[in-house]
């Protein structure tokens, strides 16, 4: 008897495992399958490279323009890191603003929601008009449209703190500067990091937009000088690299997001944490 | 007789306005130092809503609450507070939790970094007093219900509070369990004698702890009665199962009874 079981446990965790591996391996899989699928599509129905290129030929043109291609990948990075640190620092502060206080939620809220239902395209040659083209734009764009998530995110975790602590912390004296440091702010960071996923996505979008529009580099200014030469395979190999980078960012933020704020999301990965009793 | 450590006189509490709820009306009540008082009632009597006047969080409409000779104009930073859900900050552990209120109030906030250690040990002998000596350095999530409560209340007397405000602290525990910490706050107080006033619907526990039992009326609320209650401590839950405490019991709940009918029928509450 303890035999077999010993072995059924085995077999368990040899599942967990197995399934594990599954998990780690299904992205790759699923991008690979995804390329396979492209390719057989566009050799079986020949479709021409200047509409629907084939992954072959997108590899083809990143081997070609590797330089240009990364140096105007890092570029849009760059402007697309600073919007974001500056949308991190200005939603942060606005963000506290709007959750610990009604008065400028009130004041602030409509003016904000209007802001954000502006397309940032209309945006951008205001900022041309401003700042002239180039990294101003882009760098303005991608803060205008990754701040208000964050701003969102932190005002609804300061807001939503539990009136019984509220009036624990307050019948002990403390001012509402000490709730919002003690209790309001570690207790918004899940929602804060929620927040800067969405927000370093929609941060590329905006420097892209600001580039296609008025810049000298950058991918999107990149993708605009090869479609104009009908290298749609450039075209393609520009928003494949687009599509690396939201990635890369998108994990660095989840990186910082599993160290900091683990504990509210504790218990989902690892039962054995949990001691009950 | 000496002047009471509490006092609440001709207390009451309107919530929204002229035309709002009126929780307490005419509500007087005295507490002497170091005394344990529960006070018990129908649910929505304005039981939480005394708490609330006595620590200051929110002034009355009309009356004064007193604590310790001076009227309660704003918080009170002598009082500590324990309620039915623990609250305790997920991201703290069990140490760091208690030590909260030590890094708010005055003049303790002052000295923390200077005796860090002092205090740290002092919260320890808290938690060891109320058996949770080797969960220090857990999170509040990995302790059970009555675990967390055990801390909450490590959390309420961390600062040595004068006055202990406890609304249903074992409101939401299974019943061995609540039992267990009815002997851990009788400890607590024997240990440290706060006056303590607790508000609970539970008229075992109310008759068990206190030295006095307060009755409310249905809203608005006022104290229509009151029980002295005449064991010595420290007292045993055998005590619980004797006639006397028993008859104790039923009397409490005839008043109470009473004080529903008075109104009409249950939700004049």
């Amino acid at each position: 008897m303890p035999r077999s079981a010993a072995r059924s446990a085995e077999a368990l965790a040899e599942a967990a495992r197995r399934r594990r591996r599954l998990e780690n391996a299904l992205p790759w899989l699923v991008i690979g399958g995804m390329f396979l699928a492209w390719e057989a599509a566009v050799h079986a129905f020949g479709i021409e490279p200047f509409i629907l290129p084939a992954p072959s030929a997108i590899a083809e043109s990143m081997v070609k323009w590797w330089r240009p291609l990364l140096s105007n990948a890092w570029a849009t990075l760059v402007t697309t890191v600073a919007g974001f640190l500056l949308a991190v620092v200005f939603g942060l502060l606005l963000g506290i603003a709007i959750g610990s206080s009604v008065l400028v939620y009130r004041g602030l809220y409509p003016l904000l929601i209007a802001f954000n239902s502006v397309p940032k395209v209309a945006v951008v040659p205001i900022l041309v008009i401003w700042f002239g083209a180039g990294f101003w734009p882009a760098v303005l764009t991608a803060f205008l449209i990754s701040f208000f998530p964050i701003v969102v995110n932190v005002a609804t975790g300061i807001a939503t703190v539990e009136p019984e602590l509220r009036d624990v912390l307050r019948a002990l004296g403390a001012k509402p500067v000490d709730i919002i440091r003690k209790v309001g702010l570690p207790r918004s960071m899940p929602y804060f990091f929620a927040s800067l996923k969405v927000a370093i996505t929609v941060a590329f979008v905006g420097s892209i937009i600001s580039e296609t529009v008025a810049a000298n580099e950058g991918i999107g200014h990149l993708m605009l000088v090869a479609s104009s030469r009908f290298d749609v395979p450039l075209v393609f190999a520009g928003l494949i690299v687009t599509g690396v980078m939201g990635v890369l960012m998108y994990w660095v933020a989840v990186t910082i997001e599993e160290r900091t704020t683990g504990w509210a999301t504790r218990g989902q990965n690892d039962p054995r944490l949990a001691t009950g009793g | 007789m000496a002047t009471p450590f509490l006092q609440i006189d001709g207390v009451a509490m309107r919530y929204g306005g002229v035309e709002g709820t009126l929780a307490l009306r005419g509500t007087s009540l005295d507490v002497a130092e170091g005394e344990f008082v529960a006070v018990v009632g129908p649910s929505g009597c304005g039981k939480s809503t005394l708490m609330r006047l006595v620590t200051g969080l929110w002034p009355p409409t009309e009356g004064t609450v007193i604590v310790a000779g001076s009227e309660v104009t704003g918080p009170l930073s002598i009082a500590g507070m324990a309620f039915q859900n623990p609250t305790l900050l997920p991201w703290r552990n069990v140490l760091d939790n208690v030590m909260l209120p030590l890094e708010v109030v005055q003049p303790h906030r002052r000295r923390l970094r200077a005796r860090r250690g002092s205090y740290e040990r002092h919260a320890r002998a808290l938690l060891k007093l109320v058996g949770l000596e080797g969960f220090e350095t857990k999170f509040p999530w990995q302790l059970s219900g009555g675990m967390q409560q055990r801390a909450s209340l490590c959390r309420a007397l961390v600062h040595d509070p004068r006055l202990l405000m406890l609304d249903e602290p074992f409101g939401a525990l299974d019943v061995f369990t609540r039992e267990d910490l009815w002997d851990v706050l009788q400890d607590v107080w024997i240990a440290t004698k706060p006056t303590v006033v607790l508000v609970t619907h539970d008229l075992k526990e109310a008759v068990y702890l206190s030295d006095r039992v307060l009755i409310m009326s249905a809203r608005p609320g006022r104290i229509i009665a009151e029980r002295a209650v005449p064991y010595p401590r420290p007292r045993r839950l055998d005590l619980t199962y004797g006639a006397g405490f028993q008859a104790i019991v039923h009397e409490l709940r005839d008043r109470i009874s009473e004080a529903r009918r008075a109104v009409g029928p249950d939700d004049a509450a």
